[in-house]
């Protein structure tokens, strides 16, 4: 909402040297945030007069164009140039070149002479140009930055204007004047109004408010006016579509009058565009007592008006030209003819005020908020009168608002108001709230006197009744938002000040502190950092072929996915079922700002839907649904697991004197997710796995204990690397988190800790090449039985000297006692138990 | 070496004058030696087998019994001198060859490679683990839930009646089908609602995490965000009790010259809401206020939803973004920045903030 200062002054106690600024600061105070400021002055600066044209004289140029060379008069005949500079001509008459050819010698106009700067930083001088010095230019509405027309300069008579020459024509198009934009609260509807601005204004201020409604006269009841029906056959949650309707009639009017500059210049400062007189009266009225009215062209009208619900694909032609087929709930004006407005949304276009009109019917309705949001939604069609139904119009205030354009109808345009009028519907009931005494002390913490409560929420409007359980509190009409005492709590407190609230620290009940997972989580990030890994956020909205490439497949095809219903873009329009899409998209960022040795890493939390996707209905709010609903909605959430991955791709260093870096391969794709288990206490079973976007026999599967897959490790695709312009034998892997998490050992149990000396014994066994080396591992542990301390696998070879088909795994054993140092023997005879077993099952042999 | 001259004269071991010039002769040899190499011919010369005094000393099994122990007492002497300078002159030059090779040792090291990969970890992450720890501290405990919600935790069970315009206005991203009624949490506070649901009273529950509006990437918006949501509901609960709340978790994160203030605001699920403005005593260009979220006692509706009464119990709710503590306290200039994943901007915090 844009604020004119002058507007605001007329109802409340501005100071006179206020800036946007200033009101802003107060304003803010109770609760109204700054959003912007808008003074012409910031970019227009003086001299700016009236000036006459007294000769105009047309010069052809080559260039086909025609130039008049004008002689205008700046300063009243007999009087003297008070002005002095460069340019300023002392005899009170400047030459000035002009390429319009809308106005003639005699017409008055607005001069900006040499000094004076326009928007855009256009500075005047008198300069040469076709031959003459031309000391000033003759401005248009644009150069002026009040509007948008520049098909030829202001003539002032066009605007009704005949002004002194040499009057300062900022002065007179209220150039000086400056606005205050300030957000408004979906709850205030109140203050998209001077009227309800200048009464906060007053409350932040402690300063005089005169309300302007009390300033027009309307008379108490109205009758024999225009027929008006209400006949709302289905209102929305038992409401109302309209619940009061007024309408005037003004015959006679000019509709052609232009609309004085006052009124201009305030509905320019506020954002809106001058139309035509009417519509700007119209306009004037809503942003001053914050009632939508509409003015019909009376003889366009056909029998009584009747307010009603559509007829399912029933059409109107709105004042924008378009025509729009209705849905069965939107509520109409209409007359005989069918539907002439949408009703608080927009008018319709056959039944708008026209240069021809002269008889006007002005409609001052109020409209039910839930049915007005609904059907400018349904339209799309946001405008000022909807914006304000949908957030609460004052009730009472229609028949004052109709009066007040009725009273501007009659004094700008010309018109002459019937005696008659119309005032149909109902008042809604009067709401009454009991605040209990104390509860507002006790809910903001401040010891309120009782002086404090009664006082607040007088000024606000409201009717108070003191009684021995607290105050009976009738909220103003203009206020729907107040409907408990936390409502007036929160005013109470506003107007008291906010900042009186004192600051007590409650203490929290003693806590367990993190959770195990939080835990786990935090320590599984740390580690993937610590072991070199850069941690990188990207988007969880990714393309469906990113989801069924990096996706684990389910059985049968690619798994399902979430798709967004309003997605930035229709590309990114799934949500991701893996974190690698997002990675790969930012490892390629980086390659193409000059980064290729990467090794990234990213959390969070991928959509995996399975069976019921949300709820059919929706509980009600304020009441805690059933338990069975309850379930009902928990079960429909998808399910989302916490995953972790990464990518890596170039070199594990940056190259280096004296220093070769390594590239990365599988491997280490690998033992980071070996890492992530250790760290977590889980053991990971790693076999050879198979994923679409890894390489088929570079891919490890990563497993529980119980058989359950967790996660994929290995080389990515050398077609998805090659497609994706990413570097050949790029590295990757990806955990579901949350699994290993859940399999972490709640406690560890200590170990025994030999120091009886150790002994070493190493093996090298052929086995045939497809035996995968960890089976054999395995093997050798379980034969040599439990003097076994630790083995590894330190080489493998295949070729010379090995038989084909066939490769030679030299493993290191370490074997120890707990209670003995071992003899040889000892140790020996574990060691072929060991190699026995591993024959057994693979048809080892010892080399 | 030139002083060991093949084929000299033995020195008589009873002529204490030869014996001494052949001394002598060894310790100026012997301080001549300059490297080890060059000592180690010198003692071949002056204390080896075919050396002067050995030759000499080797004469004294000739000589008449009686001068017999004196010339043993000057030859060992002599030869007890001669050895010593070799000892003394050994270990000068092993100390030098010693030093030598340290110093040819040396390397430059400012032209040492960077072996290993100093990992980082994400701003906005460091910083969300920083704030949950200072509610840890306070007893506080922390509360996670799903990044997809059913609507009804985003919306109805926080008080946002079904048609009114806050609802538009939290710019929500709808997952399809629309008769699931299932979106992206465009805040954290469904998880408060989890969180009543699920716990006893009193709860004290920091819900930090991600949340999604349909705002295009600019140098200030971002659709996707991090949040921390904070909810207290105990007996008693008053305003006076959320900004001593704000003002302690503030005074943490920002020092002891922090200051929290409040101005009306407006939203469904609280009543009385505030603005929250902090007063930063770090910020770029001086200390100034800054907004950083909004706050409010609890909706009754909202108790309501999660069955807690009203009428017994109160709270409070705050709830602040991350992605804005990143920018005004660590003077991240676009939020660019924080979301393409480049990897100077994680490095260049390492694993600190």
């Amino acid at each position: 909402m844009r604020i004119p200062l002058s507007w605001l002054r007329e109802f409340a106690a501005v100071p006179a040297g206020a800036t946007a600024e200033d009101v802003m600061e107060d304003l803010v105070k109770v609760g109204f945030e700054e959003e912007a400021v808008h003074r012409p002055t910031d970019t227009l600066q003086g001299p700016v007069v009236v000036g006459q044209v007294l000769s105009l004289v047309k010069e052809p140029q080559t260039n086909g164009k025609t130039i008049n060379w004008c002689q205008v008069r700046v300063v009243p005949e007999g009087k003297e140039q008070t002005l002095t500079g460069e340019g300023i001509d002392p005899s009170g008459v400047q030459g000035i070149i002009c390429g319009a050819h809308n106005f003639v010698e005699g017409d008055k106009v607005v001069v900006t002479l040499p000094g004076a700067v326009l928007p855009g930083d256009f500075r005047i001088s008198a300069r040469k140009t076709y031959g003459h010095l031309s000391a000033g230019m003759i401005a248009s509405v644009r150069e002026l930055g009040i509007g948008e027309d520049h098909d030829g300069i202001l003539v002032l008579s066009r605007i009704g204007l005949d002004p002194e020459i040499g009057t300062d024509a900022m002065e007179l198009l209220g150039l000086y004047d400056q606005a205050a934009e300030i957000n408004v609260t979906p709850d205030r509807g109140y203050a998209f109004s001077i009227r309800g601005v200048a009464r906060e204004y007053a409350h932040a201020t402690g300063t005089a408010f005169t309300d302007p409604a009390s300033r027009v006269q309307a008379p108490a009841e109205l009758s024999g006016g225009y027929g008006v029906k209400l006949n709302d056959d289905a209102p929305i949650y038992g409401k109302a579509g309209c619940d009061r309707f007024v309408a005037r009639t003004v015959r006679g009017v000019d509709a052609t009058r232009p609309t004085p500059p006052w009124m201009v210049s305030r509905l320019r400062l506020a954002g809106i565009r001058s139309i035509s007189l009417p519509v700007d009266i119209s306009n004037y009225v809503m942003l001053e007592l914050g009632q939508p009215t509409h003015c019909y062209d009376l003889d366009t009208l056909s029998g009584d008006i009747v307010v009603r619900r559509a007829a399912a694909g029933e059409k109107i032609t709105t004042l924008d030209g378009k025509e729009r087929t209705l849905d069965a709930e939107d509520l109409l004006i209409t007359d005989d003819s069918g539907a002439i407005g949408i009703a608080g949304v927009m008018g319709g276009a056959a039944t708008e005020v026209s240069d021809s009109t002269s008889n006007i019917l002005v409609e001052a309705a109020h409209f039910d908020d839930v049915s007005i949001g609904r059907s400018r939604r349904r339209h799309k069609l946001p405008s000022e009168a909807s914006k304000r139904f949908e957030r609460g119009v004052d009730w009472q205030v229609a028949g004052i608002a109709a009066q007040r354009v009725v009273d501007l109808l009659v004094e700008l345009a010309g018109g002459t108001a019937d005696e008659t009028g119309t005032d149909v519907g109902a008042a809604p009931d009067t709401v009454t709230i009991e605040l209990p005494a104390g509860f507002a002390a006790e809910r903001i913490g401040i010891d309120f006197t009782e002086d404090q409560i009664t006082t607040s929420l007088e000024d606000l409007g409201a009717a108070v009744v003191k009684n021995d359980a607290g105050w009976t509190v009738t909220p103003p009409s203009w206020r729907s938002d107040l409907e408990t005492k936390e409502d007036l709590t929160e005013e109470i407190a506003r107007l008291v000040g906010y900042d009186k609230i004192p600051a007590t620290l409650p203490v929290a009940p003693p806590g367990r502190g993190l959770t195990r997972v939080q835990q786990q989580r935090r320590r599984l990030i740390q580690a993937l950092a610590d072991a070199g890994l850069t941690e990188v956020l990207s988007y969880p909205f990714v393309s469906k072929a990113a989801n069924d490439t990096f996706g684990v497949a389910k059985e049968g095809g690619a798994r399902a996915a979430l798709k967004l219903a309003n997605p930035i873009s229709e590309e990114h329009g799934y949500l991701r079922t893996s974190i690698l899409p997002g990675l790969v998209e930012v490892a390629k960022r980086n390659h193409s700002r000059g980064f290729r040795d990467l090794a990234l890493f990213e959390s969070g939390l991928v959509f995996l839907p399975e069976g019921t996707l949300g709820t059919a209905a929706i509980p009600p709010l304020g009441a805690r649904p059933a338990d069975e609903v309850l379930d009902g909605l928990y079960d429909g959430v998808p399910n989302q697991p916490f995953h972790i991955a990464a990518v890596f791709t170039g070199h594990d260093s940056p190259a280096a004197a004296a220093h070769t870096p390594r590239a990365w391969d599988w491997a280490d794709a690998l033992d980071v997710a070996r890492l992530a288990g250790d760290v977590l206490g889980v053991d990971l079973v790693v076999s050879q796995g198979s994923h679409q976007a890894f390489h088929p026999g570079r891919t490890a599967r990563l497993a529980l204990r119980t058989g359950e897959t967790v996660g994929y490790a290995g080389e990515l695709h050398p077609k998805l690397l090659a497609a994706a312009d990413m570097p050949a034998r790029s590295v990757a892997l990806e955990l579901d988190a949350d699994a290993l998490f859940e399999a972490a050992p709640d406690v560890i149990v200590a170990r025994h800790i030999s120091t009886f000396p150790v002994a070493t014994q190493d093996v090298a066994l052929v086995v045939p090449a497809d035996v995968p080396a960890d089976d054999v591992l395995a093997a050798l542990r379980e034969g040599a039985g439990e003097l076994l301390e630790d083995v590894a696998l330190f080489d493998v070879y295949a070729g010379k000297g090995i038989e084909d088909g066939k490769k030679s795994l030299a493993f290191g054993l370490r074997f120890r006692a707990a209670d003995r140092t071992l003899t040889a023997d000892e140790a020996s005879a574990a060691r072929e138990a060991a190699v026995a077993l591993a024959a057994e099952r693979f048809g080892a042999v010892q080399r | 070496m030139t002083e060991t001259l093949p084929g000299a004269a033995i020195p008589n071991p009873t002529d204490e004058a030869a014996i001494n010039a052949a001394v002598d002769q060894a310790i100026t040899a012997i301080a001549g030696a300059a490297t080890l190499d060059e000592l180690k011919a010198v003692r071949l010369a002056h204390s080896g087998e075919k050396s002067p005094l050995s030759l000499a000393n080797r004469e004294i099994g000739r000589l008449p019994k009686d001068q017999k122990a004196l010339a043993g007492k000057l030859m060992g002497a002599s030869r007890g001198r001669v050895n010593k300078a070799l000892a003394e002159r050994a270990e000068v030059l092993e100390a030098e060859n010693d030093a030598r090779i340290l110093v040819e040792e040396t390397v430059d090291v400012t032209a040492a490679p960077r072996r290993r990969r100093a990992g980082a970890r994400h701003p906005l992450s460091t910083l969300q683990d920083r704030v949950a720890d200072i509610f840890v501290g306070m007893g506080w405990e922390i509360a996670e839930g799903p990044e997809v919600e059913s609507e009804w935790f985003n919306f109805d069970a926080l008080n946002f009646k079904p048609d009114h315009p806050a609802r538009e206005m939290q710019d929500t991203f709808f997952v399809e089908p629309p008769e699931a009624h299932l979106l992206m949490r465009t805040h954290t506070s469904p998880v408060q609602v989890r969180s009543m649901l699920e716990r006893e009273v009193p709860i004290y529950v920091l819900c930090p995490g991600k949340v999604f509006r349909t705002d295009e990437l600019d140098a200030t918006h971002t659709p996707v965000f991090h949040q921390f949501e904070g909810l207290a509901i105990d007996k008693g609960l008053s305003m006076a009790d959320l900004l001593g709340t704000l003002e302690h978790f503030t005074r943490q994160m920002f020092g002891e010259e922090a200051k929290v203030r409040l101005r009306p605001n407006y939203f469904p699920f609280t009543e009385p809401s505030a603005e929250l403005d902090i007063f930063h005593p770090g910020a770029k260009g001086g200390p100034r206020w800054i907004e950083w979220g909004g706050c409010g006692m609890v909706n009754p509706n909202v108790l309501r939803a999660a069955g807690i009464d009203p009428d017994v119990y109160s709270g409070f709710a705050f709830g602040m973004g991350i992605e804005r503590a990143l920018m005004f306290r660590n003077e991240v200039a676009d939020m660019h920045d924080m979301i393409e994943g480049d990897v100077r901007f994680s490095e260049h915090f390492g694993m600190e903030i």
